[in-house]
């Protein structure tokens, strides 16, 4: 009982957050109502017992990926209203094509269901942060190291696209420096 | 619930996301729709994953969250850039890229 209330409230708030985020034309709306769907959606992991993924999700995605989204936000003009002109009459087919396709193969999963067997079966003793410790740190320690380098790359790679024109300090420079830099800066951009 | 139940949820949040991939012209909005597009996959795999009983699936869901977290720094980083090169982030203006 408890579960089916959950997961319907929760399904409705994700899917009407989602839906603003979609069909807003106000960048700031986007982002919070995105944000606030992801936070809906960790309750969906904590019904599925996967409570470390939940955390996970929280952590990373409210946390790290909204923070950058609204740091990035700060270069653009956020508060102006998106302009955009759609005129897609294929638009409808293409995704009505490929819904009724992905519902169809929703409703024969069962069949393909019946002859998987589980590669890493669920212990029912441990808890779930335990066992997916366990399994990460044992079957999946290769992809998890790869994912590791991945992320530090994108992190170094993200650093040195933004950040530009960083090799001035302005800190440590007088006032009489930093007005002649500007100075060469707007005789540059002319 | 069944998983069926999980699977259609996953679904309908996955249109949501494509839905907006097609239909919007500015990139940050792009952006956004791909978070969802992934989040969505995250559900259903956490959802197959319970009703399996195996662990792989949150094992996935792990290293998509791991994949979206980079292609955010990345994908923020270019768009930086172009902003700063064009002054706008709206996808006519990648119409230059064309070769």
């Amino acid at each position: 009982m408890f579960e089916i209330v959950a997961f319907y409230l929760f399904a409705f708030l994700t899917v009407s957050m989602f839906s603003i985020t979609v069909f807003t034309n106000n960048s700031l709306y986007a982002l919070s109502s995105l944000a606030a769907g992801m936070i809906f959606i960790s309750a969906f992991f904590f019904l599925l017992g996967a409570e470390f993924l939940g955390a996970v999700q929280i952590v990373v995605y409210t946390g790290a990926v909204m923070a950058l989204y609204a740091f990035g936000m700060m270069f653009f003009d956020s508060l102006s209203t998106v302009k955009e002109n759609i005129k897609n009459p294929r638009l409808v087919f293409l995704l009505t094509g490929i819904s009724s396709l992905i519902v169809v193969l929703i409703f024969t999963a069962p069949i393909i269901e019946s002859n998987i067997n589980a590669h890493y079966p669920v212990n029912t003793e441990l808890g779930n942060s335990q066992q997916v410790g366990i399994i990460l740190f044992t079957k999946y320690l290769v992809p998890f190291e790869i994912a590791a380098v991945m992320l530090l790359v994108a992190m170094i790679g993200g650093i040195i696209l933004a950040g530009k024109k960083m090799n001035v300090s302005y800190t440590e420079l007088s006032e009489e420096q930093i007005d002649a830099l500007e100075k060469e800066e707007k005789e540059r951009n002319k | 619930m069944s998983l069926n139940a999980y699977l259609i949820l996953s679904a309908i949040l996955f249109f949501i996301g494509m839905l907006g991939v097609l239909r919007r012209k500015n990139l940050l909005m792009l952006f956004f729709s791909t978070e969802i597009m992934l989040n969505s996959v995250n559900v259903g795999l956490a959802a197959v994953s319970k009703f399996q009983e195996d662990i792989t699936g949150q094992m996935f869901a792990f290293f998509i969250v791991a994949v979206a977290a980079s292609e955010v720094a990345i994908g923020l980083g270019l768009l930086i850039l172009w902003y700063k090169k064009k002054g706008s982030i709206n996808l006519d203006t990648l119409q230059s890229m064309k070769g």
